[in-house]
């Protein structure tokens, strides 16, 4: 176990590893060991935050709640509303805003306003030879280089360890309700998702859950504005034949943290799995999978499918749009059908690249983006 | 600007590519007659012209594929080309090198507004994307000011903005999936009409590199409803640092317009000699605008007017209708125009930190009566993106000199605040050589070791981005190899 203080540490401590390791931030994100820990949740704070230019620089290690509580202070918000996992694999520790970034983790809230990654302005980090690169910055708009930002976003530490991250922030709004549609199923509720999304009034937010036949719009705003856009939203689906309830912002606050954090499936034991896809092919899908039970965010473009252990969805899936992560199972499930999907030929032989030149002595979460054998 | 001495063994080799190109692609699509490569000498950095060896306009994406390998097992150098507006130089040619232009590849492969996207061939003009779904209340996003000009290639290359990026990204947020043929001809998929990469996000690093990793011969785009109005306010004020602190208050509130454009009073001058906007003269002029419904847009461009007038300003004018939006509008959009009446003119896009703001205008000031020249300034204030226009006489020798290292020196002073050299214009040849500014040797290494991945011999777009002295190495494998 090497517990990381600061960058020049970092640096030595990769510089000095001759065997595998797992670079670790909070651990909360359930992912497999491979080989001797190296924790960064020792890189931790707030280095700068400026309010009124809408970003915030913090070291990688910095707890996710930290930085919700200074942004909270000036009456803003991580926007991309990152997933809490710990319900959901019962896992204990401190989610860390590096572990966010690095598995690109975004909530509900992606469909309108972006992932993680489309969040972060500026990364440094530490390559597998133990060089510090930096790229990008601390500003919205930057295309100065190429940018290694977006494909460290994502990357689960197997490219480098991030020491630094710059974000964008943006204002929490003055309010929030939610439009809620009962007794739709599965391919009525996704056609008025695509009917919301498909209007001028800004959705932040479309779920359906098939179990209770609830179909969940989020409208967030000036409180005018939010009334006004519920009114319209509900005319334009009055056609749907589904009963419509309005749900208050508390109410609506807690909805949607439940969503972000796949709670409906935190208190079963069973394989949990993620399949991002073309919204509208998200029911027939849902239906080849023969999971258990399954979530629509996303406006149906993210399946949550809870399956039965060893379930291999991706055989089930076949080919589609998309892809299939298996977030909750056993290690030696994870280990026999991989935690990602499969690449194309020509994507799994460039990111193969990439995972080569970045960390040639092949030290960081080794095997974890390629598909097992 | 220095550029590579081309290849005397590529340029005795023409007539062999011209050859086998013509084997590959119809009569039309190869453009080998030096008065006809002339067209192509040069994108919308016009300082600096050299025809390229051949010019190639493939319609397919097997056709662009096919010109790769050809070129690829020819050794010769390729430049991808859009439409040719870069301000940065990004699509100029060497005199051995074969420009691979995507104009002719314009179709639209599928619209899809279930799922709220667009698939097209990156031929097709920006503006002419959201032509393609306006019938149905939809748009393409990113707005570069080249929109109706622009391919969505070059967009890509560049990772391009434009005005309303604030609220809606610019095109790496709104880039789905693209085909992309690598040099060696092969082509590969990355991403599609479903959110975020499965493993490591391709995408994100394909956009924004310029044309120096594949060629990107399809793309697919989010589209957005759009919204059901827009309206701007004006408001001058007597002081930069005011307005300033103005934008920075009214982002602070909670109000998140969709454009925060900025004007400075030389800008302000010259365009209302030139446009008649009926501006206020003053030190600086914001031009805010918000969307939604008509209650909805009066109620923020209230709040923001609230705000205004605590900074003091000299004028605050609310647009209650299409017309008095277009009017304020006029000013801005002639700005460029106007700043050329006037004299030659480089735009600069640098980015700072907004709080810098007031500081770098200082500074940019000062350095206007040092080097003699005068500059305008007009800007994305919002995002921090500015566009200082230098004002120089083309043909009075040594002043377009003179005005670069002017350019330099704000570019490095930017950078210097926390900022960089380039928000959306992209690096090309034009800020290539000031790369070691911003980024520190271990980091431009990272960025070129990218490249050694996708185009492990150099040949795509090779001199542009990095500085020449940094990439000489990698470039010169292949002269090596001869």
């Amino acid at each position: 176990m090497m517990d990381i203080t600061s960058e020049d540490a970092l640096v030595d401590a990769i510089k000095g590893a001759r065997t595998p390791v797992s670079v670790q931030g909070g651990i909360t994100r359930g992912l497999p060991k491979t080989g001797a820990v190296l924790s960064v949740a020792g890189l931790n704070g707030i280095t700068l935050y400026e309010p009124g230019a809408l970003t915030l620089v913090a070291q990688a290690g910095t707890p996710v709640a930290d930085i919700e509580a200074a942004l909270a202070q000036e009456n803003q918000r991580l926007a991309f509303e990152p997933m809490d996992h710990r319900g959901l694999l019962g896992t204990t520790g401190k989610p860390t805003i590096g572990g966010v970034m690095a598995a690109n983790v975004s909530g509900p809230r992606r469909i309108s306003v972006g992932a993680a990654r489309d969040f972060l302005l500026g990364v440094r980090f530490v390559d597998g030879q133990g060089v510090v690169v930096k790229n990008g910055g601390r500003v919205m708009k930057n295309v100065t280089g190429y940018d290694l930002v977006k494909v460290m976003a994502g990357s689960y530490g197997t490219l480098g360890v991030l020491s630094e991250i710059s974000m964008k922030v943006l204002p929490r709004p003055e309010t929030q309700a939610t439009l809620v549609l009962h007794g739709l199923d599965d391919t009525t509720g996704v056609r008025a998702m695509a009917a919301a999304l498909g209007s001028p009034f800004e959705v932040t937010g479309a779920a359906h859950d098939p179990a209770q036949k609830k179909t969940m719009l989020r409208i967030e705003g000036f409180e005018t504005s939010v009334m006004y856009r519920l009114g319209r939203l509900r005319d334009l689906l009055g056609n749907m034949g589904a009963e419509i309830t309005v749900s208050d912002e508390h109410k609506t606050a807690d909805a949607w943290t439940a969503i972000r954090d796949v709670a409906a499936f935190s208190a079963t034991q069973d394989d949990v799995w993620r399949v991002s896809c073309k919204p509208s092919d998200g029911p027939a899908l849902a239906v080849r999978s023969q999971a258990d039970a399954w979530l629509y965010d996303w406006a149906g473009g993210l399946i949550w499918l809870r399956c039965a252990a060893g379930h291999d969805l991706r055989r089930k899936l076949g080919a589609f749009d998309g892809h299939a992560t298996l977030v909750r199972a056993d290690d030696e499930t994870k280990a026999r059908l991989g935690v990602f999907h499969p690449e194309n030929s020509g994507v799994a032989r460039l990111t193969s690249a990439l995972r080569a030149k970045f960390d040639p002595k092949g030290l960081f979460n080794t095997g974890l983006m390629e598909r097992a054998a | 600007m220095e550029m590579p001495v081309p290849n005397p063994s590529i340029i005795a080799r023409k007539a062999r590519v011209v050859q086998r190109l013509h084997q590959v692609l119809p009569a039309d699509a190869v453009i080998s007659d030096e008065q006809e490569t002339r067209a192509y000498e040069c994108d919308a950095l016009t300082a600096y012209k050299c025809p390229p060896m051949v010019a190639v306009l493939p319609y397919t994406t097997q056709q662009v594929s096919d010109v790769l390998r050809i070129c690829h097992e020819e050794g010769v150098p390729v430049v991808p080309r859009g439409s040719g507006t870069s301000l940065a130089g990004g699509a100029l040619p060497t005199a051995d090198c074969v420009i691979l232009g995507v104009a002719r590849m314009s179709d639209v492969i599928e619209t899809d507004y279930d799922n709220r996207f667009i698939k097209v061939q990156t031929g097709r003009t920006n503006l002419s994307v959201t032509g393609a779904v306006e019938e149905h209340g939809f748009f393409y996003a990113p707005d570069p000011s080249s929109q109706l000009a622009c391919a969505i290639a070059g967009n890509i290359a560049m990772n391009s903005g434009g005005a309303h990026c604030l609220k809606y990204g610019v095109t790496t947020n709104n880039l789905m999936g693209v085909t992309m043929v690598l040099m060696d001809g092969e082509v590969i998929e990355v991403g599609g009409a479903y959110l975020d990469a499965g493993g490591l996000d391709l995408l994100g690093l394909i956009c924004g590199s310029e044309g120096q990793l594949g060629v990107v011969t399809e793309a697919t785009l989010r589209i957005l409803h759009k919204p059901e109005g827009a309206r701007p306010v004006l408001i001058g004020f007597d002081d930069n640092e005011v307005a300033g602190a103005c934008v920075s208050d009214i982002i602070k509130a909670g109000v998140l317009p969709v454009a925060i454009e900025f004007m400075d009073r030389p800008c302000i001058e010259a365009t209302e000699a030139f446009a008649k906007a009926g501006y206020p003269m003053c030190e600086a002029l914001l031009i805010i605008e918000v969307e939604g419904s008509d209650a909805e847009i009066d109620h923020q461009l209230g709040l923001i007017s609230d705000i205004a007038r605590r900074h003091n300003p000299v004028e605050l004018r609310q647009s209650q209708s299409p017309e008095e939006s277009a009017k304020i509008w006029l000013g801005r959009k002639s700005a460029f125009g106007a700043m050329g009446q006037i004299n030659d003119y480089m735009c600069l896009d640098g980015t700072i930190p907004v709080s810098a703001l007031p500081h770098v205008l200082k500074r940019i000031g000062e350095m206007s009566d040092h080097y003699g020249l005068k500059v305008g300034n007009v800007f994305h204030a919002g995002d921090g993106n500015m566009h200082p226009l230098i004002l120089f006489d083309a043909n009075k020798p040594g002043d377009l000199e003179l005005c670069e290292e002017f350019g330099a020196e704000v570019l490095k002073l930017c950078v210097e605040v926390g900022g960089c050299l380039t928000g959306e214009h992209g690096v090309g040849i034009e800020k290539r050589d000031l790369m070691h500014v911003q980024y520190a040797r271990e980091d431009l290494d990272a960025q070129m070791s990218i490249k050694d991945i996708f185009d492990p011999a150099w040949l795509l777009n090779p001199a542009k981005v990095f500085p020449l002295d940094a990439s000489e190495s990698r470039r010169s494998v292949l002269l090596a190899a001869e």
